[in-house]
Formats: C-alpha cells, sequence, structure tokens
C-alpha cells in the first residue's frame, strides 16, 4: 500500500495525527505504510503503553525471576524452609512462605510462568483453528460449509467449562498440555463464525478471483491472501483469547481440575490461598493480584489494538 | 412472531438434549463410580458392587446406551433423576439446590443487564468524559477479574463494613443462618444479608460485560442517520437517543444476553462454592470429585433448561424490539 503516493485515508489519518494539523506543505507530507500508522496510533495510546511496560515486567520476572531470586536468596518453588512457616514477606522470602514453609514468591512466579505460558499456547491455538476453519468454510462453501458450521454450532452448545472439568483430571499424567488443548478446543467457535463471514465478502474480491483464475491453488489462496487479509481481526482476538484462556485455566485449577500438583498455576496458588486470605493475606494477594494485573494489561492491549488498527477508528488521533 | 418463537423454542430444546446427552456419555466415559468402593476396608465382594451399581444405573460393566435410556426416560417419565453414587436420592436435594441457585442467577442476570445497560448507555452519550473514563476503568477491572477474587475482596469489604458498623450486617457464609427464630421479617432481613455479597459477586462482572457492548451499541447507533433525521425533524437530542436510539442498540443485547448465561452459570459455581451456598455448583463440582455420574447430567441438564428459558427470553425481547422478525 505504501507504494501508493496519494491514498487519501493515509494523507488525511496523517494528518490527524501530526500535531501540525497539515499546515506543513504539502511536499512535507509523508506517505506512511499501514504498518508504521497502526504503530504509531498505538503508542499514542497512553494506557496501552502502560499495560504493554506492565505486562513486560510480568514476562521478565515469570521467567528470569525465579533464577534471580534463587541466586539472590536461595529459595526455589519446591524448596521448604523448615525454620519459616507461614512468615510475612521479609528479605528472605519477599512474598512470605505458606503453612509448609515454601516460598511464595518463586511458587507464584512459577505460576505466572504456566499461566502466561498456557494463555498464549491457547491463543495460538485457538485463534489458527478459527482462522483456518473460518476461512474454508466461507472459502469452499458447499457441504464443507455446512459440516464445519455445524461443528461450530455444537461446539458453543456444550456446555465446556463442565465438560474440560470432568475430562482434565483424567489426563493428568499426561501434564499440562493437554489441559492447553482442551481449553483450546472450546475457545475458537465464535472467531470461525466471525472469519466466515469475513471470508464470503473477501472472496469475490478481484485480487481473490486473479489469484484463482492465475491457477493458484485453493490451499495458496486461503493461507496467503484470504487469512493475511483478515489479520487485524485475528491479531485482536487472539490478544483478547490470551486472557480468556488465563481465566478459565486458573478456574479450572481453582477447583481441582486444571494444573495439578506438585505443579502450580496462579489458580492452584489462588484457591490454596483463599482459605486464609483474612488472616494470612500474603498467600492469597500476590497471585490474586499478578492474575489480576495480567489480564488486565492484555485486554487494555487488546482494546488499544482494535482502536488502532481499525480504519474507521475516531480515536486515532483523539488521545492527547 | 408466534412462528418465530415456536421455531426458537424447537431449536433451544434439541440443544438441551444434545449437552444432557453429551455430558451423560462423557461423564460416563471418564468418572470411575467403583472408586467410592475401592477405599473401603474391608474390601466389599466384587459382586456386591457391580450390584450397587448397576442399581444406581451407573455400572461401567453395563452397557452405556442401555443406562442412558434407563437414567433419561426416568427423567422424561416419572421426573426421577436416579441416585447418587452413594445410593441417596436426587430428587431429595434437587429442589433446595435449585432454589438456592436459581435465587443467584436470576437476580445477577437481571441486576447485570438492568445496570450494564444503563453504564453503557451512559458511558456511550458522555464519550471520553471523565463519566465514561470512570465506567470503562471499571468494566476493564471486572472483565479481567475472575468471579473468585471478586468474591474475595467483597468478603474483605464486608469485614470492614460490619467492623465499622459494629455488627453483623453483611454475611458471608450461606444462605441463612441456622436456627434462627426471629419470625417472617426477621428470616426475610437474615436472607437478604446473606444474599447481597454473593449476588454482587456475579453482578458486578455481569455489570461490566454488558456496559462494554452496549456503549459500543450505542456509539454505532449515535452516529447513524436515522437519529441525525429524527434531531432534524424537531425532537430533541435527548428525546432521539432514548426514543429511537437506544431501542436499536438494545437488539444486539438481546443476543448477547442469551450468550451471557453460560458464563453466569459458570461464575456462580465459584460464588457458591466460595460463600458456602448448597447449590447446583457447588454440587456439580463436588460430584465430580466424587464421581457421581447421574448428578453431574442432573445439573447439566438444570442449567441447559436455565440457558432454555433465558434464551428464548431473550428471543421474546429480540421480537419485542426488532419488528422485522415479527413478520
Amino acid at each position: 500500500m505504501s507504494s501508493l503516493p496519494a491514498d487519501p485515508l493515509v494523507v488525511a489519518d496523517d494528518a490527524a495525527i501530526s500535531g501540525d494539523d497539515g499546515q506543513k506543505p504539502p511536499s512535507a507530507v509523508v506517505v506512511r505504510g499501514r504498518g508504521s500508522l497502526v504503530l504509531r496510533r498505538f503508542r499514542r495510546n497512553k494506557g496501552a503503553m502502560v499495560a504493554l511496560v506492565i505486562l513486560a515486567l510480568l514476562f521478565a520476572s515469570a521467567f528470569l525471576g525465579p533464577k534471580l531470586y534463587e541466586m539472590i536468596t536461595g529459595w526455589t518453588y519446591s524448596d521448604q524452609d523448615y525454620t519459616a512457616f507461614l512468615s510475612p514477606p521479609s528479605g528472605d522470602h519477599w512474598f512470605g512462605t505458606t503453612q509448609i514453609g515454601q516460598d511464595v514468591f518463586s511458587r507464584t512466579m512459577r505460576g505466572l510462568q504456566k499461566s502466561l505460558l498456557i494463555g498464549l499456547l491457547v491463543a495460538l491455538i485457538s485463534t489458527g483453528l478459527a482462522a483456518v476453519v473460518g476461512a474454508c468454510a466461507g472459502y469452499f462453501g458447499g457441504w464443507v460449509d455446512r459440516t464445519l458450521m455445524w461443528l461450530v454450532d455444537l461446539l458453543l452448545v456444550i456446555p465446556s467449562f463442565l465438560i474440560v472439568a470432568i475430562i482434565s483430571p483424567a489426563f493428568r499424567d499426561a501434564g499440562w498440555i493437554v489441559l492447553v488443548l482442551l481449553i483450546a478446543v472450546f475457545a475458537w467457535m465464535i472467531t470461525a463464525r466471525i472469519i466466515r463471514g469475513m471470508t464470503l465478502s473477501l472472496k469475490e474480491r478481484e485480487f481473490v478471483l486473479a489469484a484463482k483464475f492465475s491457477g493458484v491453488s485453493s490451499a495458496g489462496i486461503i493461507f496467503r491472501h484470504l487469512i493475511p487479509n483478515m489479520s487485524s481481526l485475528l491479531i485482536i482476538d487472539a490478544t483478547i483469547a490470551v486472557a480468556s484462556a488465563i481465566i478459565a485455566e486458573s478456574g479450572l485449577s481453582y477447583f481441582g481440575f486444571g494444573i495439578q500438583s506438585p505443579d502450580v498455576s496462579l489458580g492452584n496458588l489462588i484457591a490454596e490461598g483463599t482459605r486464609s486470605a483474612f488472616t494470612y493475606p500474603w498467600l492469597f494477594m500476590f497471585s490474586g493480584g499478578l492474575l489480576v494485573a495480567t489480564t488486565l494489561a492484555v485486554s487494555v492491549i487488546g482494546d488499544a489494538l482494535r482502536d488502532a488498527l481499525d480504519p474507521s477508528s475516531s480515536r486515532a488521533g483523539s488521545t492527547k | 412472531m408466534g412462528r418465530f418463537l415456536l421455531k426458537r423454542l424447537a431449536n433451544y430444546l434439541v440443544l438441551v438434549i444434545v449437552a444432557t446427552t453429551l455430558a451423560y456419555f462423557v461423564a460416563s466415559l471418564v468418572l470411575n463410580p467403583r472408586s467410592a468402593y475401592e477405599g473401603r476396608n474391608p474390601p466389599p465382594p466384587a459382586a456386591v458392587v457391580d450390584q450397587q451399581l448397576t442399581a444406581y444405573g451407573v455400572n461401567d460393566k453395563d452397557p452405556l446406551l442401555g443406562r442412558y435410556a434407563d437414567w433419561i426416560g426416568g427423567v422424561v417419565l416419572h421426573g426421577d433423576f436416579g441416585k447418587t453414587v452413594r445410593g441417596a436420592d436426587i430428587n431429595d436435594q434437587l429442589g433446595s439446590r435449585a432454589l438456592v441457585s436459581l435465587r443467584l442467577l436470576v437476580l445477577g442476570s437481571i441486576l447485570g443487564a438492568v445496570f450494564g445497560v444503563l453504564a453503557g448507555v451512559v458511558s456511550a452519550i458522555k464519550k471520553y468524559r471523565p463519566t465514561d473514563r470512570l465506567i470503562t476503568g471499571y468494566a476493564f477491572f471486572f472483565i479481567a477479574t475472575p468471579v473468585f477474587f471478586t468474591a474475595v475482596l467483597l468478603k474483605y469489604g464486608a469485614l470492614s463494613v460490619n467492623q465499622a458498623a459494629g455488627s453483623t450486617l453483611l454475611y458471608y457464609t450461606g444462605y441463612e443462618t441456622p436456627g434462627l427464630q426471629a419470625g417472617f421479617f426477621g428470616h426475610l432481613t437474615d436472607q437478604i444479608g446473606h444474599l447481597i455479597l454473593p449476588t454482587l459477586s456475579i453482578a458486578l462482572g455481569q455489570i461490566a460485560f454488558f456496559s462494554r457492548y452496549q456503549r459500543n451499541a450505542m456509539l454505532d447507533v449515535m452516529n447513524s442517520d436515522f437519529l441525525r433525521t429524527a434531531e432534524a425533524k424537531g425532537l430533541t437530542r435527548r428525546k432521539a437517543l432514548y426514543k429511537h436510539g437506544l431501542r436499536t442498540a438494545l437488539i444486539p443485547m438481546a443476543t448477547l444476553l442469551a450468550y451471557s448465561f453460560g458464563t453466569l452459570a459458570v461464575g456462580a459455581t465459584f460464588t457458591e462454592k466460595i460463600f458456602g451456598w448448597h447449590g447446583m455448583g457447588e454440587w456439580v463440582v463436588d460430584s465430580i470429585t466424587s464421581n457421581d455420574i447421574n448428578v453431574v447430567a442432573t445439573v447439566t441438564l438444570f442449567t441447559a433448561i436455565f440457558i432454555l428459558i433465558s434464551g428464548f427470553l431473550s428471543d421474546v425481547i429480540y421480537a419485542v424490539l426488532d419488528p422485522r422478525v415479527r413478520v
């Protein structure tokens, strides 16, 4: 798109975004590609930038934190300190200890790590699945469409939380990957429907018809022409899916149907802490607070992406 | 309109059957009721265990289809939901538990929908002003916060309210004070005191959820031509917004209402567990842990029927709001 010199929308948007309100002589107008435009819109959103920094910090502390912490204090998530039971936060145990002397900081970071991993993986799988299924249903039409949409309807009806709760303890030996797959299987349907609708209108466009008549295979059209053209929706959707997957996982783990001990996730930690949330708040507040911080940051970023990627968004330049 | 609603009702009935059947089959394949007898000392003879399990209709050696046919037949023909894995009658507990859950679910969804729509409309009209920012911040926080975190925060709040008031105004365990002798009004205030926090824990999230969607729907409508026309023909902005705008913006919410009941039912499970309410949600969690197939299927049926009724209601709202579906 950047090769076109004077896309009126881009120029107008550029004028709206730059502080000078088009006061510059026309020759100085820089025509930007969509990518840099989106980036600029996103960067202007202060809340989103704060959320991005928070999320980066959370990632850093979840994946690097335990190592650093072990170097400084010497505790890991599986150790027990027999000299400190239920001790409040201190220099030796930053977030305090549990009833059996486990270090809350290293356990919380371990749980955060698992929750983030699960969120990212579920989002990747479910959005990928939604894109492929939706695009195939829309592009091929006919019985493929009917079968896939019937599957979507069926999965929407199934009480997913209940089914995952029943099935997942049966796979406790297979580890957390099964949990990721189970959550992902029930998370893609609504997006797939939206993708299908978009495909129906996209497949009549000239560039798709041109590709088709010059002999590109169906798979080529779907993966190289259709799906890339819906990427903004997919990016937004994947972001939201991260937050909802983290909440779903912690909900399952809260009841003991998700991540099984000795492994931990934020859900398990919150469940353990809930009983003593009033008397020993450090058992509950750190894991709960981090969970909320994570999902909140992710959904603020998702919202900002929606604004930045939406060409008709009126908010582009208005956030001061 | 009648035909539209009948079609929707048939559709929902099929969904109820599919959901219940699936839950029954998955539960039967995965859960192991035999484990209830394995820990006993001395171990009961295998034949006795088999006989017991067959009597309760959960023996994995009997053919699955036959067991399912027996169970669903009992439900449809006699209203008999079968026995729990320990041999108690499910029907005995069903009534009181359903009542406990319904109280939460109905109040939570009504409060959530009404206040959510209101907050969304206010937020859209005051776009980017402090009120909007406040509501948006609230909505983001509660959408990102799982119910089990909100519930504990509410308990904290209640604790400090009670301390400030010097007496227990807000209760956070159970559904009424056991053994209370206070007459009709005493009981009523007692139950309301118990009801406030659990309902809030559900409604806060629902309000947040609805307000976001209502805000978007309202913003879309506010830019539309028909509102400008309505103003041009002499209506005040306020009148045009409420008479023409709100009605149009409510239509997508009717569909959303039907979708939201699933998450509501799951959320109520956490609420019941945390506030010690013996409702359907608590029952299903306990029954999965104790490998109780019939209870899982019963609760699924209950939830599916709840979703059916509320989905049907949202279709009625849809039909009332949108004249196009009535023809």
